[in-house]
């Protein structure tokens, strides 16, 4: 992997600092490894390991509540866990911040992970997620912080779709080793 | 009379004199139990999101940790979301409490049987999930302990209240999502919130 390659996370973390982000809820995935790693050695973050994506949802609108500001780390696979639960987002007008590692898209070996993954941008832009595509590795850091300013600033549900051509898993093997 | 418990009476009992609670409460009769017992800026009653309130609930205990927080919801609504009960307990915020209202019923669509009244114990799978408490309660004997524990209780706090079956008159907080939110945040943080 290329320098900038294994920056992505790192520069990523620095953004959701600068943004004030609070709250970072996640499910364990392989492609949001690092970041997931560089947010629990962070003191200043609450990290919250979740069960499923759609209780995210509901982490990141009782913070808001509260005043602070969450960001959700999942897999495209986990978009659809939220469906439901993107209505009280958009009826309420909770800002909401998605880092979405993509699956089922560049080169997907795993032909149960293509249905949900083909879907994700028509699902998120059906629930009214203004969608943010980061197709190269230096495409996510201003991806995330233009979708944090969309979320924070302009009151809106933002997600960042990281390609899985950043993520760059072709195998079982590959998946496991990550 | 199997659970001689009645709902309302339950909510306004933890809800007296409620001080700075915050206060999440899950859709459907758990919500209009609330508004019944008085309509409340600090109360977030939902109209959806099925599933979602003991989450809400755990997001607004860790934005403010200072605060006590109390997720009042039906046994429905936590069936939809039993994994957060796992999410809460592997967290263990001290300040929040879940009481889920179960009268082992949908209430909103035609009082069919939900699995709390098939033998599913709701409080031992909060404890089973590393809640601090878990707590039954059946009796009215046991309400001024449930309501020490909602308040002061070192959390997770969680209570499984069973209650009668009863159809009662519907008692509707505002349904407007932004502004229940709105007035929430304008009531807990100030109207510095609406510049955030």
């Amino acid at each position: 992997m290329s320098g900038m390659e294994s920056e992505w996370p790192l520069r990523t973390f620095r953004v959701l600092k600068r943004s004030a982000v609070r709250l970072v809820g996640y499910v364990p995935d392989a492609g949001h490894k690092r970041l997931i790693e560089l947010c629990l050695a962070e003191r200043k973050l609450e990290s919250v390991v979740l069960s499923t994506e759609e209780e995210g949802i509901g982490l990141a609108a009782g913070a808001w509540l509260g005043g602070a500001r969450t960001v959700l780390l999942m897999q495209s696979s986990g978009v659809g866990n939220c469906i439901n639960a993107l209505g009280m987002v958009r009826e309420c007008r909770f800002p909401l911040l998605m880092l979405v590692t993509m699956r089922g898209e560049h080169g997907e070996f795993n032909p149960w992970q293509v249905p949900m993954g083909q879907a994700t941008p028509a699902v998120l832009g059906a629930m009214g997620v203004v969608v943010h595509e980061a197709a190269t590795a230096q495409d996510v850091a201003p991806a995330v912080e233009a979708a944090a300013r969309l979320a924070f600033g302009g009151y809106q549900a933002a997600a960042v779709l990281i390609s899985q051509r950043v993520i760059g898993i072709k195998s079982f093997q590959e998946q496991a080793a990550q | 009379m199997r659970n001689p418990l009645r709902r309302r009476q339950v909510v306004a009992a933890l809800l007296r004199e409620r001080g700075d609670l915050l206060v999440v409460a899950g859709l459907g009769s758990t919500a209009w139990d609330c508004t019944a017992a008085g309509d409340c800026a600090l109360t977030f009653p939902m109209w959806g999101a099925m599933g979602n309130a003991a989450m809400i609930g755990l997001g607004l205990a860790l934005a403010q940790p200072a605060r006590r927080v109390l997720v009042l919801t039906g046994d429905g609504e936590m069936l939809m979301g039993l994994g957060s009960l796992a999410t809460i307990g592997v967290r263990k915020p001290r300040n929040l409490a879940v009481v889920v209202i179960d009268n082992e019923r949908y209430g909103e669509t035609g009082m069919q049987e939900t699995h709390t009244a098939r033998g599913v114990d709701l409080a031992k799978a909060a404890l089973a999930c590393g809640f601090r408490a878990g707590i039954q309660v059946r009796r009215a004997a046991g309400l001024a302990a449930l309501r020490k524990a909602v308040h002061a209780a070192p959390g997770p706090v969680f209570a499984q209240v069973k209650v009668a079956v009863e159809k009662l008159p519907l008692v509707l907080p505002p349904r407007e999502g932004a502004l229940l939110k709105s007035r929430f945040r304008r009531a807990l943080l100030g109207a510095e919130a609406d510049l955030d």
